[in-house]
């Protein structure tokens, strides 16, 4: 089920004073058939159904070093911005359809094979130059946020404590604007932001061949593995590269958003990050005994 | 994402790391990039620091290919792979670079070399990057995995730490060893031979 706030639930904040559930009228999507059960089980991959979109009617953001206009692996881009530094400080504005190195090209092409009819966007955070790296991708993240795009794809990250808080801010304000942020886990063991908060999705890779493999971790903090190993990938000039990273697993699941949300435009990013769990390809509906988890048997 | 100097450095004197090397210090870095082209029998390797003032990254150390006349060349922080490694603070693997034309003319214009390959890893230590430590044609054993893409990463954690002892010395050492920047350094030191000691017998 997917479900969708009404216009009398928007000044709902603090509590429920003077209200009853018939006052609350959430809408939902129709949910996806009854999953077939399986020799290990009952498959959780009967969710499929909700990711059967294309993309169509989705936008979507490319955080990054920007994206190649018309290259063939990536088609239309459908609008491209880049955060600037000057005398007047730091701002987005309106700029080319360029990349400053293939990284966001890149990422924009793993974005279009996986959701074809999605809008693509651009805003260039690296490239313009080095000084203040970390505060021009917090400007275009959140002037991504506040477009309301409904999937950013954000294959950065930034280890710079000073801006962890307001990079959380940032990111709950998105979980709750039904923006999406899917973020890429930092590829050596390093501590980021905003990849390491619960209200994002998190991406690592995984070293298996399939390139439409993807896997949730049991362990969080990174939530979602997906094929970042040798990856064919678009590069500026109108070509193409194999490359790996974590970088180039994270636009997959962000592309996977799109083609969820396409098909079940009211969906909430918690109903998204549970699609996307019960369609994980390790995740399996079992009969096997729960185990009793430590907190269990302290309430009586 | 770097945003401040050399650690311990007066912000006059931020404006170039190459003004801080030494002799020692230049030969740390050569020894770090003919080290890291022996573990992935690249053809060349190099080191490029930040110099802040000017946003451009310098060649410091070139092991290889490149050797006799890269030393020195200056090019835009916020451009090319090394560039977005540099600001992302990730590494990255890419291949099949020859049949990339637009890769082709950017580096050859600046390097007179070509790769096919390309590893590079931030040269990180705590939260600020210093530089970029770039593989050049890595045997296609070595290529392209995220395994190999692990171990460079650390291995430029290691030298990362390294420069920072040499850049900065010791200087304030507490002579009771409480707050002592020195022992910090010596521990991190330390975790990063461990750490790369437990990748090495993973591969």
């Amino acid at each position: 089920m997917t479900t969708a706030a009404t216009t009398a639930s928007r000044g709902l904040t603090w509590g429920l004073r003077g209200r009853t559930p018939a006052d609350l009228p959430v809408h939902a999507d129709v949910g996806p058939p009854p999953a077939p059960p399986t020799p290990s089980g009952t498959s959780a991959a009967g969710v499929a159904g909700l990711v059967g979109g294309t993309g169509r009617g989705v936008r979507v953001c490319v955080v990054d070093s920007g994206v190649e206009g018309e290259h063939p692996g990536v088609g239309p881009v459908d609008g491209s911005w880049a955060v600037v530094k000057d005398e007047a400080g730091v701002r987005v504005t309106e700029s080319a359809a360029a990349d400053s190195c293939g990284h966001g090209t890149a990422c924009a092409g793993i974005i279009r094979r996986i959701a074809p009819d999605c809008e693509l966007h651009s805003v260039r955070v690296l490239g313009e130059r080095f000084s203040g790296s970390g505060e021009m991708l917090l400007t275009g993240l959140r002037w991504a946020v506040e477009q309301g795009f409904d999937v950013v794809n954000l294959s950065l990250s930034t280890t710079k404590n000073r801006f962890a808080e307001e990079l959380h801010a940032l990111a709950d304000a998105a979980y709750f604007g039904r923006t999406v942020i899917v973020a890429s886990a930092h590829n050596a063991q390093v501590e980021s932001f905003p990849w390491r908060f619960a209200s994002v999705i998190s991406v690592g890779s995984h070293q298996e061949t399939d390139p439409d493999l993807y896997l949730y971790n049991p362990q969080p903090p990174v939530e979602f593995f997906a094929h970042g190993q040798n990856v064919e990938v678009a590069w500026i000039g109108g070509t193409s590269i194999r490359t790996s990273g974590n970088s180039f697993a994270t636009p997959f699941v962000a592309g996977m958003c799109a083609r969820i949300l396409s098909s079940h435009p009211r969906m909430t990013t918690f109903q998204l990050k549970s699609v996307l769990y019960l369609s994980a390809a390790n995740v399996r509906v079992s009969d096997l005994p729960q185990q009793p988890s430590p907190r269990e048997g302290t309430i009586p | 994402m770097i945003e401040s100097t050399y650690p311990h450095a007066p912000a006059s004197a931020s404006a170039s790391a190459d003004a801080r090397l030494g002799p020692a210090t230049a030969e740390l870095l050569q020894s770090v990039v003919n080290v890291a082209r022996a573990i992935f029998a690249a053809e060349a390797g190099s080191i490029l620091l930040l110099d802040r003032a000017t946003d451009e990254l310098v060649f410091r150390a070139v092991s290889g290919q490149g050797q006799d006349f890269l030393v020195g060349r200056r090019f835009p922080a916020g451009q090319g792979i090394a560039g977005w490694v540099a600001a992302s603070g990730e590494p990255l693997i890419v291949d099949d670079l020859r049949r990339n034309t637009a890769f082709d003319r950017l580096l050859a214009e600046s390097t007179r070399y070509v790769p096919d390959a390309l590893m590079a890893a931030p040269l990180i230590h705590g939260a600020e990057v210093l530089g970029v430590l770039e593989v050049l044609d890595p045997a296609p054993a070595a290529r392209a995995s995220l395994p190999e893409l692990d171990l460079l990463s650390l291995f430029a954690r290691q030298a990362a730490t390294a420069l920072q002892v040499a850049v900065s010395g010791c200087p304030g050492c507490a002579a009771d060893g409480r707050d002592d920047p020195a022992a910090d350094k010596r521990q991190e030191v330390a975790r990063l031979l461990s750490d790369a000691r437990r990748l090495l017998d993973d591969l």
